[in-house]
């Protein structure tokens, strides 16, 4: 495909600290369901997102069970766009900052995710066609 | 001569720094860049009409391309009749078509 | 003794949480019976716009199950007996009209704010 190009995204929220973690998984659905490659760089909090012991929990304020709740953990959307780019036939890389690993203690991740470091990132950028950074504020 | 695109994911009332990103994007396109401004998250809350503290119709009159998340604008409850004039309704998915396209992007 | 949660921020991960946080919060202590009120300043005064649909999340194979659906907590409070105040100048500085808003709320001005903080025992400000 002529247009298929390869996106570079870098993180740098925690899970459920902020609304940019949801726009940036939405952004990276949107770049494989175009069909670009697309890389990320999970640096500090981010690399807390495909952490393999989250765990979805119920919701007796909205009176739903674990199971009714279907509760986000991002390992799961982690895992989801891994997926999807296997089926779109698009490349998936998660590069996890491995000194921000270490020192939050989240090293079990799902498996589609692997350990890194900055160079990973400068690598990824310079064989990209475009890079977002989307830093914590 | 490059095309831009700023994601602005916060409003005019959180931050102040929100009408220096206004004001880059307008000095660009200015210079004659091409220069997207594409709201997302609670930077949509600056493109209800009637929001005095927004400097986004001087964006627009300027020529910049001015877009609001439209799912953001949904959790929010704006609807596109309660817009300011000039703003566009975008999917998510067309900022990733700049971004493809080789747009310059950044966030803020 | 009757707590004032005070809500500034809105939407802060509001999808991974199929929440805000401390309106759920609000919900589970009045559940447990506490006695509460909520006062919405900046943006969390959009919390009380009965339009608000969030739409469920795709991500890749991934489908949420239930978006936030914070107009219906919203209303579910404000139906528990749960006093919910809005500042009317934040709401008119981000172009809300009254008609906007949920049934049941209050609009109150800036000015009388402090009079709403002295008369509830606690304050949190979130």
């Amino acid at each position: 495909m002529n247009d298929r190009k390869t996106l570079t995204f870098a993180l740098m929220d925690p899970p459920y600290e902020s609304a940019r973690t949801t726009t940036a998984f939405r952004l990276l659905h949107a770049a494989i369901a175009q069909g670009h490659d697309v890389n990320v760089f999970a640096y500090e909090g981010a690399v807390a997102l495909p952490f393999a012991r989250q765990a979805p929990h119920a919701n007796a304020t909205h009176g739903r069970s674990a199971e009714e709740e279907r509760h986000p953990v991002p390992r799961e959307w982690v895992d989801a766009l891994a997926a999807m780019a296997r089926e779109k036939g698009t490349a998936f890389d998660w590069v996890n900052c491995g000194l921000c690993v270490d020192e939050r203690g989240v090293g079990e991740a799902v498996a589609c995710a692997r350990r890194g470091s900055p160079a990973d990132f400068w690598k990824m950028a310079e064989a990209s066609h475009n890079t977002l950074v989307i830093g914590t504020r | 001569m490059a095309n831009y695109l700023f994601f602005e994911s916060r409003d005019v009332f959180e931050s102040n720094d929100v009408q220096r990103l206004c004001e880059l994007a307008i000095q660009l396109r200015r210079a004659g860049h091409g220069v997207a401004l594409f709201l997302v998250q609670n930077g949509t809350l600056s493109a209800r009409a009637g929001v005095a503290a927004s400097r986004l119709h001087q964006a627009i009159a300027a020529g910049v391309h001015v877009l609001a998340d439209e799912f953001a604008l949904a959790e929010r409850g704006i609807g596109t009749e309660r817009l300011a004039g000039g703003v566009e309704v975008a999917p998510l998915g067309e900022a990733v078509g700049l971004l493809a396209a080789g747009w310059k992007a950044a966030w803020h | 003794m009757e707590t004032l949660q005070v809500i500034s921020g809105a939407y802060r991960a509001t999808y991974e949480e199929q929440d805000d946080t401390i309106l759920w919060l609000t919900q589970a202590m009045v559940a447990a019976g506490a006695r509460m009120a909520v006062l919405l300043r900046c943006n969390a005064v959009n919390y009380a716009v009965r339009a608000q649909q969030a739409p469920a999340l795709a991500i890749g194979t991934w489908q949420q199950a239930h978006p936030p659906a914070i107009a219906a907590d919203l209303a579910r409070i404000v139906a528990s007996g749960v006093p919910v105040h809005v500042v009317r100048e934040d709401a008119e500085a981000r172009g809300l009209r009254a008609g906007d808003l949920a049934e049941g709320v209050h609009l109150v001005r800036q000015g009388e704010v402090a009079d709403l903080v002295a008369r509830h025992g606690r304050v949190w400000m979130w």
